[in-house]
């Protein structure tokens, strides 16, 4: 299993020379990936933004939305802006999409909420696809595309158009049973071979409470759950090890690790402890 | 810190020791609306798992229930003038009414404070913590409804809860046809004078029979004539049983700021497989846990609390959902042979497999093994290494592989995959045709189909429904496109349809001249002869659209007539969409595919349009496969993701399919495709 590193592009305090030199140290690290988390109506960048930076000053580790939320975006400039990451990164892109938990990012895009779920299907199938008459370069061949979501459609869309399934984060053993409802799906749709496996989880390793109080804010939105949440944040290289392990062990082909404070301190010690 | 529990129920009380227990400064009190004594329902059950729990939890609870407990390690099965038993389940039971007074007792040993008729009109406001522990219809969770997300759905049969003076010396299932229909009797002895006694039926069934009509006595001496064999003449004794139907309780969340939920107020399951209130007593501990782990900090206990919890409820809560649809469609099955009902019967919930049931049971699995595969005696393979007669064709195992699936070489048969009858009918430009298309190997079932509306797309390594930038022309039942950028598909006109029947019949004799074991007609997935059985997919004003069913069947007429081999339909059940085909119409065509010479109905469901619902997990499409098999009686092949040979043991077991096929996990596959002597000669260099 391959471990990447979240950005800091929602935490609060960050900013671009600290985006920047992360993505410099990630490279550098034992990380194989770089990703981001998007958000609208949040104080955070922009997502592909955030991403073309990062590729400017790397060259080897893959660059991956985890995920994006794709109606929030027109199609063609949804698959523009994933194309040109993708060319301009020398082909590094993993765009991992859903249709995202928030209404309020909606609201803001100015986008029908309640039919987010066709329009992902349409996005998916544009981006996948080679929709004729379209002159929206660059080529998308070769974007490796990840789907999330824990619903029946989310995984008949994953199976259909994407290369694997992108986990929205949990103990190892839910996403065991995502993994199996991955490849329920997969075989369902008579997809060759088997679905590329990412998962998720946050971590503070130096202020806890800061990392804590930043995921209650980012999560406020769902209520009760933030504090869940909040309760599975990974908080010792103790807990960073054994998560790590339990998704190795769970199937997990790439397993991001988000930080929740906005500190380069945060990096070196989750490569401390993740350590290979 | 101040702890007031709504409720005096086994949850509430048990929470009130545990916390004074746990710290006994902290003050709890118990608000119960009614007197000590009053109770309903009679006995409830507890496995050996749960008594573990409780010991360690209180010893002195423990101690004063297991004294008083019922015990019993069989299940006895009354069905079709025999009794079946299985051995190896340990299980106990307690009156209800004692377990309150040992857990009232300590209660007051421990000094909680325990208020009885204290009708509770509102949420406490003075508490630090306060516990909605007031069963299924709580107060607590009603006055705050909508963050809690609170659903609750009617599930099962009709029942009512009786008891009995006759000691039952096992957990017993009665199952008795009448002229009204199927009626089931759940029961259990819970103290050494009483058993509890729960009758179930159908809500037709209880109509029929008029019970709708009765009141409390006429019911209860119907059930007393009913059953008066299996109660040797005893009475029925009633606590207020009246026919109900079980709500399902279920919550998006189970707390809110220092109010939370216990028990039956946050979650209930059936109660066919005696959960509710084990799972009640168990909330009580992780309560306990979380608020001691995070030292009495209630927000945080809270969450911890339901993380703890949810899982193992909800999965609790899914296994009593299967039951309760067992017992619903348990008249199906009446007609089975008595060893395989009960097995079908053991193993309703998903807890219980063939595996496990022969570590409890060794007796029972042979009988079933045996019983399966003909034997007389000695020893017998398991069901899935049991032959398989179609037709004249016999199958060695059970075990269907994919082609591409090379790790299940032991398999008795191998898919082809899609081929297409001809070029226009292919998926996309890899798809074979039967004139490019031979056996790799034997015996094969081979797939024929034409993709309709789905065809003309890019491969599926690329993709799924993605449209090839130049195509061929499509057709389908009705011009509508299948998805995102699809063609408009052309209406199959009379000509049409008379070439493409040809079609199939021409490849029907092609699979005979290449020696096919087992010929299957792709009818499912929204491929062309799917879409003309849907209404979402066949808007014909024609005879084939008034009668959805005319083309497939003139189809299937036709190659019958020109292929005397086993013959298979790939049928989609039901197409998880609104205003599409439900699992009943679906069952209703595979009796009608049945008739006109179908010998195997390969049960799948969706994919008939590309917006549907479908329900992804391990053994997706068994219960599907299992109605289509008891109600249509057909054989049936079996796919939906069983991954291991134990899944295909039960499924063809319980007589829930013929033949299944196994997915072996991918992992297991690329760690098989590496030779050892390989994996060391890399380590060594």
């Amino acid at each position: 299993m391959n471990v990447g590193v979240g950005l800091p592009t929602t935490t609060p305090g960050a900013d671009g020379a600290l985006v920047v030199e992360w993505a410099k140290r990630a490279e550098a690290g034992p990380f194989t990936s770089l990703a981001v988390l998007d958000r609208l109506a949040y104080e955070s960048f922009e997502p592909f933004t955030a991403l073309a930076a990062a590729a400017g000053v790397t060259s080897r580790v893959r660059l991956a939305t985890m995920v994006a939320a794709g109606p929030l975006r027109p199609t063609a400039l949804l698959a523009k802006q994933a194309a040109s990451l993708h060319a301009l990164s020398g082909g590094r892109l993993t765009l991992g999409l859903a249709i995202g938990a928030r209404v309020e990012d909606y609201e803001a895009a100015g986008v029908d909420h309640r039919d987010r779920g066709r329009r992902l299907a349409e996005q998916l199938a544009y981006v996948r696809g080679r929709v004729e008459e379209e002159r929206v370069g660059p080529s998308r061949e070769g974007i490796e595309l990840l789907v999330g979501g824990g619903s029946g459609p989310a995984f008949a869309r994953m199976a259909r158009y994407a290369d694997g399934y992108a986990h929205g984060g949990g103990p190892p053993r839910a996403f065991a049973g995502a993994a199996a409802r991955a490849e329920a799906a997969w075989r369902d749709l008579g997809r060759p071979g088997r679905p590329r496996l990412w998962g998720q989880g946050y971590f503070a390793l130096g202020d806890v409470e800061a990392g804590n109080a930043y995921l209650r804010d980012y999560y406020a939105f769902t209520g009760p759950f933030a504090e869940r949440v909040v309760a599975a944040n990974l908080t010792s290289a103790r807990a960073v090890k054994d998560f790590v392990r339990g998704y190795a062990e769970a199937g997990c082909d790439e397993l991001v690790l988000f930080p929740t404070v906005s500190d380069l301190s945060e990096l070196d010690r989750l490569a401390e402890a993740v350590g290979r | 810190m101040k702890v007031t529990i709504v409720g005096g129920g086994p949850a509430g009380l048990y929470l009130a020791i545990l916390l004074r227990k746990a710290d006994p400064g902290v003050q709890v009190s118990v608000l119960e609306r009614n007197a000590p004594d009053a109770t309903f329902g009679w006995g409830v059950v507890f496995s050996e798992e749960t008594l573990g729990a409780l010991r360690d939890a209180d010893h002195e609870t423990h101690l004063a229930i297991t004294d008083t407990f019922a015990r019993w390690d069989r299940v006895d099965i009354r069905y079709g003038g025999r009794v079946l038993t299985s051995r190896g389940h340990s299980f106990s039971a307690i009156a209800r009414k004692r377990l309150l007074e040992i857990l009232q007792e300590r209660c007051l040993a421990l000094g909680a404070d325990l208020r009885f008729h204290q009708e509770v009109g509102s949420v406490p406001e003075d508490a630090d913590l306060v516990v909605g522990a007031d069963g299924v219809n709580s107060l607590v969770r009603r006055a705050y409804e909508p963050d809690f997300r609170t659903r609750i759905a009617p599930e099962g049969c009709k029942y009512a809860w009786f008891g009995t003076p006759l000691v039952f010396d096992a957990f017993t299932f009665v199952f008795r046809e009448t002229e009204h229909g199927l009626f089931q009797v759940h029961a259990y002895p819970f103290d050494e004078r009483t058993s509890t006694f729960i009758v179930e039926c159908r809500e037709d069934t209880w109509r029929r029979a008029g019970l709708d009509e009765c009141d409390e006595d006429e019911s209860l001496a119907f059930c007393e004539r009913l059953f008066a064999r299996d109660l040797e003449g005893r009475e029925l004794l009633s606590n207020r049983s009246l026919w109900t139907s079980f709500p399902k309780v279920t919550n998006a969340t189970w707390h809110r700021d220092r109010v939370v939920l216990l028990g039956d107020a946050a979650h209930t399951a059936h109660f066919s497989i005696g959960s509710g209130t084990k799972l009640a007593m168990e909330d009580s501990i992780a309560l306990r846990d979380a608020l001691v782990a995070r030292s009495w900090d209630v927000d945080a206990a809270l969450v911890h609390y339901e993380l703890a919890r949810r899982p193992v409820v909800e999965r609790t809560q899914e296994a009593a959902s299967e039951s309760a649809g067992f017992f619903t469609r348990v008249a199906a099955y009446a007609g089975a042979e008595p060893i395989q009902f009960a097995f079908n019967l053991l193993t309703r919930s998903g807890r219980i497999t063939h595996a496990s049931l022969t570590v409890r049971d060794p007796g029972f699995t042979r009988s079933l093994d045996a019983w399966f595969s003909g034997a007389r005696a000695g020893v017998a393979p398991p069901p899935v290494f049991a032959p398989f007669r179609l037709r004249g064709l016999e199958l060695r195992n059970r075990i269907v592989a994919r082609a591409e699936n090379e790790a299940a070489s032991g398999a008795a048969l191998v898919l082809s995959g899609f081929v297409a009858v001809s070029a226009g009918g292919r998926i996309s430009p890899e798809t074979p045709t039967i004139d490019d298309w031979t056996p790799a190997q034997r015996p094969v079932l081979l797939q024929l189909g034409h993709a309709g509306r789905r065809g003309a797309c890019l491969p599926r390594s690329v993709g799924v429904d993605l449209p090839l930038p130049d195509g061929w022309e499509l057709v389908s039942a009705s011009p509508l496109p299948y998805g995102p950028y699809s063609a408009v598909p052309t209406e199959l006109d009379a000509p049409g349809l008379a070439a493409v029947r040809e079609e199939f019949v021409a490849a029907a004799q092609r699979a005979g001249e290449l020696g096919v074991d087992i010929l299957e007609l792709d009818f499912a997935h929204g491929y062309l002869i799917g879409s003309f059985l849907s209404p979402l997919t066949n808007r014909r004003r024609d005879e084939y659209g008034r009668e959805r069913l005319r083309y497939p069947l003139e189809v299937l007429d036709a190659v019958r007539a020109a292929w005397d081999g086993p013959l298979a339909v790939r049928l989609s059940v039901t197409d998880w969409a609104r205003g599409g085909l439900a699992v009943d119409d679906g069952v209703a065509i595979a009796r009608a595919l049945a008739e006109h010479g179908c010998d195997l109905v390969h049960t799948v469901a969706g994919q008939t349009v590309h917006d549907d619902r479908p329900e992804y997990r391990r053994g997706f499409l068994t219960g599907l496969g299992d109605r289509v098999r008891a109600e249509a009686r057909v054989p049936t092949l079996l796919g939906g993701h069983l991954t291991t040979l134990d899944d295909v043991n039960t499924a063809v077991g319980a007589g829930r399919a013929d033949l299944c096929i196994l997915d072996l996990p991918s992992s297991a596959v690329e760690a098989d495709a590496v030779p050892p002597s390989v994996e060391r000669q890399a380590v060594s260099t």
